[in-house]
């Protein structure tokens, strides 16, 4: 039995009326007739229009669009083979190393990391362009999806795998078929976050990025630096919208996932 | 060793004398959460330096009403009363009453000492008074060594017994305990139901305790109130609870008990005799409540009461036949159960005086079970 | 064979992408700025040999950490972006604790509808939150439409480009780091515990003090470290809202390489950012190890 108080109820009221009047504004003042952005003119969907004959942005978004699937999935691979080792395998060489190689990129700033790829490329000789942001972000997504799932590995009873192997698995019949399906939902999530990572990265694409790609991001930031326009506020209500949709919708299907789970549960006792 | 009390002392019962002032009056109480009626209507006093108990199962409103007392929740009918003081309104901090949570509720933030000084702080009492008598508490509960510890640092007990300490520090007028020893394993908590009487006695605070174990009820309480469904069964001593329960609720919550139901044939001074089944005695015990001629009872009788032989007791009234069906041996006594031709298990409890070589009686033995006229009680249904 | 496999893959891309980076970061801190492709000297040529190694060697220097010192736009940046950090990361504690603790407090079946409520605005690009705020704090913005409609102010307030709109920034994008680990704390707290201090005397408000305040400890300063790091090495917002004298360091590093072109002096200002971060890194660790510890 929680009590809420008066001030809750304000503090809750004027804390989310904080976090959603802006977005809220955005989107609302993208349907403006107007250019100028502050200024209610009627309504109107030529922004859109005018986005979407945006030449320069649809190549853009879909540079974005192309880096953020390569880079999250070989992210995830990669974190996910690392959230392994580093819970499963034990003590090797410089495994102190390789943990602390996994956290940092977690708390470094970004145009440090941008800064020190970049030199990197350049020191290789490789040329900018899709590739080298994919790389770029698929190191420190990495890191993200290896902390996600390594935290439900830790949770996971190990056991189940000891087991498996005790049945006459291989090591790797054991991850494929008992570890992995067990773990699918941090692996799905961190997918998802390496995805919006990508999809979000403004610096590192910066730095990383050649004359011949420019994501969204950079397309965004150089326009947004001339001041606002209804065609960036049209832009982010579609962003807006298709994250609003994803997220709503994937916690709906993981409730009623539970609710299946728990009326199964009751059903078998 | 406590001093062995002399003839001359009177037994400690203010409940028996129509003068004394009670310190809790509760005075036709009802709470309702929504539709769910918590706590139906009670009346109940409870006086100075008596260690109350409120015994019942879960969902039974016990611990409602210990909250209650405590300021938690507001009854929703009714008044209470502490110390002839209106208790409506009055905030939980307002009150001279102390809690010890089922949780103990230690803050893990702050050492032992700080706990148990907490209170006192917050009376706002000069720093020697609270260090001399944090050092007091401690003493009480023996735990003097552990005073910088955090609670996460010390064993279940020691929780246990910081969380009594700091609900006794301020000196309550009222100290409610709820499931104090619940979290506590079995040898645990027998030695420490002692330790609580022993603190009781020591501090003269009026404890009201709050447990669904009866066997802890029976050994700390002087009264018992017996509770279900929000209402309260019966209030007694743990005595009277036992051997004269006004009820088959609380018979059968109490300890163990053989219910047979009957119908009344007579009642005869306070003796009611009841027929039971067809080609058996009837049986006849002391008549509580109002028994009607003819109406349905139920008579209750404890198996340690009852006394199993081959040969048929014919100096006894209350005597039954049947046969073993099993024998459960507990080291210091021996339960058996006897079905009678109707269907019906008896249970009998017998203390094993000699070694286990001389069991007398195996499965299937045929066996007569009796029980004197003053053993068993005819209760209503 | 797999074992060894399975580990090589991950470290091996860690190795090339992540620590060799960072080293040559920490090797053209100490060379030279030069007029040549790549900008800077000394390069390592292998081809001479020993000699090749060690003159590559003799010729880095610390005069880029030197020049650091001298001019003083880097010291002034780096303290700025420190106080920029630290207030922003108060403001944030100030704005976000109420909503954590309202949420604590909300009934159960509402909490994961909350939850969702504040991690949304995580998933929606960063960079379209900061700009929503443009339009809001301009001269001609919202907040100055509104405080002018209802007569608080005569003539438009100048919010946009200064340290201010910086603060709102990067409350605004950072909130959701402080909400989540100090609800954290705040919702697995014994309800039991506020009731043992009201019933030794405390008011709602002293437990609230005494009580709930000293629990939730952990969760502040977590939730002050994750928004405290990335703040101080925060690029978008400050060149987006902030002003030409809004100094912070994550600006002067990305002008530097991208404007001056001055890749030695880049690195050094990254390495020193570095340098500085490590403690609130270090400290941040020892909570989260200390909070882990006190859980199990």
């Amino acid at each position: 039995m929680k009590r809420l108080s008066a001030f809750n109820v304000v503090s809750l009221t004027l804390g989310f009326a904080f976090l959603y009047i802006p977005m809220l504004i955005l989107v609302i003042y993208s349907f403006n007739e107007s250019r100028l952005v502050t200024v209610w003119a009627g309504f109107s969907t030529k922004w859109y229009g005018e986005l979407f004959r945006n030449e320069a942005m649809i190549d853009a978004a879909w540079v974005t669009l192309q880096v953020a699937f390569f880079s999250s999935t070989i992210a995830t691979v990669l974190g996910t083979m690392a959230a392994y080792v580093l819970v499963r395998q034990g003590r090797f060489m410089g495994r102190t190393l390789f943990s602390g190689m996994i956290y940092a990129p977690l708390v470094m700033p970004e145009v440090i990391t941008g800064l020190s790829l970049l030199l990197l490329f350049i020191a290789i000789g490789l040329d900018r362009g899709i590739v080298t942001i994919v790389l770029a972000h698929t190191t420190f997504a990495m890191c993200y999806v290896s902390v996600v799932v390594s935290s439900r590995l830790v949770s996971f009873d190990q056991s189940l795998e000891e087991a498996a192997l005790d049945l006459g698995a291989t090591p790797f019949e054991a991850f494929r078929l008992v570890t992995l399906p067990i773990i699918a939902p941090a692996v799905i999530s961190g997918w998802l976050l390496a995805f919006t990572l990508s999809l979000d990265d403004l610096v590192i694409a910066s730095f990383t990025a050649g004359p011949s790609a420019t994501t969204l991001p950079i397309k965004i930031f150089s326009s947004v630096r001339l001041g606002v326009s209804p065609e960036i506020n049209a832009l982010s209500t579609i962003i807006i919208g298709i994250v609003t949709v994803g997220v709503i919708s994937a916690s709906l299907i993981s409730k009623r996932a539970i609710t299946k789970r728990i009326r199964e549960e009751q059903a078998a006792v | 060793m406590a001093e062995r009390p002399s003839p001359n002392q009177t037994v400690f019962a203010p409940w028996t004398d129509p003068d004394a002032v009670p310190l809790i009056r509760i005075e036709g109480v009802t709470k309702r959460f929504g539709d769910f009626t918590a706590i139906d209507n009670i009346d109940l006093n409870i006086y100075r330096r008596e260690f109350f108990a409120l015994l019942g199962p879960s969902g039974c409103g016990k611990t409602t009403l210990m909250r209650m007392l405590a300021g938690f929740e507001t009854p929703t009918e009714g008044r209470i009363s502490i110390d002839e003081q209106d208790m409506a309104g009055v905030a939980p901090n307002r009150r001279a009453v102390n809690m010890m949570f089922q949780s103990y509720a230690l803050f893990p933030h702050l050492s032992v000492w700080e706990n148990i000084a907490f209170g006192l702080r917050r009376d706002g009492a000069d720093k020697d008074k609270i260090a001399a008598r944090v050092e007091e508490m401690l003493k009480l509960v023996q735990l003097e060594r552990f005073a910088r510890r955090k609670p996460h640092q010390i064993s279940g007990g020691q929780r246990q017994r910081v969380a009594l300490a700091r609900s006794l520090a301020k000196a309550p007028k009222l100290l409610l305990l709820d499931e104090p020893l619940g979290a506590l394993d079995k040898k645990l908590r027998q030695d420490t139901q002692f330790e609580l009487m022993d603190i009781q006695e020591k501090t003269g605070t009026t404890f009201v305790i709050v447990t669904h174990d009866q066997e802890e009820a029976m050994t700390v309480a002087s009264r018992v109130a017996v509770m279900d469904n929000g209402r309260i069964m019966q209030v007694a001593t743990p005595a009277e609870i036992y051997e004269q329960p006004n009820s088959v609720y609380v018979a059968d919550f109490i300890g163990d008990v053989n219910l047979i139901e009957g119908r009344v044939s007579s009642i005869d001074e306070g003796r009611a005799t009841l027929d039971w089944a067809e080609g058996q005695h009837p049986i006849t015990g002391q008549a509580s409540g109002s028994l009607s001629k003819g109406g349905r009872a139920t008579f209750a009788v404890r198996p340690e009461k009852l006394y199993i032989s081959r040969e048929e007791p014919t100096e006894r009234t209350n005597r039954v036949w049947g046969k073993i069906l099993d024998i459960g041996y507990l080291g210091n006594l021996s339960t058996y159960h006897v079905e009678t031709t109707g269907g019906q298990v008896i249970k009998c409890e017998m203390i094993n005086v000699s070694r286990i070589d001389r069991r007398d009686y195996t499965w299937d033995d045929e066996v007569w079970l009796s029980w004197s006229d003053t053993a068993g009680l005819v209760l209503p249904e | 064979m797999m074992r060894r496999l399975l580990i090589a893959v991950p470290y091996g891309w860690l190795l090339l992408l992540f620590l060799v980076p960072f080293l040559i970061v920490l090797k053209i801190s100490l060379s030279d700025i030069a007029l040549s492709i790549p900008p800077y000297t000394p390069t390592l040529d292998l081809s001479e040999g020993w000699a090749g190694i060690r003159d590559f060697f003799s010729a880095l220097d610390f005069e880029n950490f030197t020049f650091l010192t001298t001019d003083d736009l880097y010291w002034k940046a780096y303290l700025s972006s420190l106080q920029i950090a630290l207030i922003s990361t108060l403001l944030t504690l100030l704005v976000g604790f109420p909503i954590a603790y309202g949420m604590a407090r909300a009934p159960v079946e509402w909490r994961p509808a909350l939850m969702m409520l504040v991690i949304l605005p995580f998933w929606t690009s960063f960079l379209i939150r900061v700009y929503a705020w443009i339009g809001i704090l301009s001269n001609e913005g919202f907040l100055n439409q509104f405080l002018m409609w209802i007569g608080l102010v005569d003539e438009p307030l100048t919010i946009l480009n200064t340290n201010i709109a910086v603060y709102v920034g990067i409350v605004y994008t950072y909130l959701p780091f402080m909400i989540l680990p100090v609800y954290a704390t705040l919702e697995k707290m014994d309800e039991s515990l506020l009731e043992a201090a009201e019933d030794l005397g405390c008011t709602r408000n002293q437990a609230f003090w005494f009580v709930t305040v000293p629990l939730s400890r952990p969760g502040v300063i977590a939730g002050c470290f994750l928004v405290f790091i990335p703040a101080l090495g925060e690029f978008v917002i400050p060149s987006l809202l902030g002003g030409s004298q809004t100094l912070m360091i994550g600006k002067v590093l990305w002008e530097e390489f991208f404007s001056n072109r001055d890749w030695p002096v880049a690195s050094a200002v990254a390495i020193i950012l570095l340098l500085i971060l490590i403690v609130p890194i270090v400290l941040f660790q020892r909570n989260q190890q200390k909070q882990a510890e006190a859980n199990s």
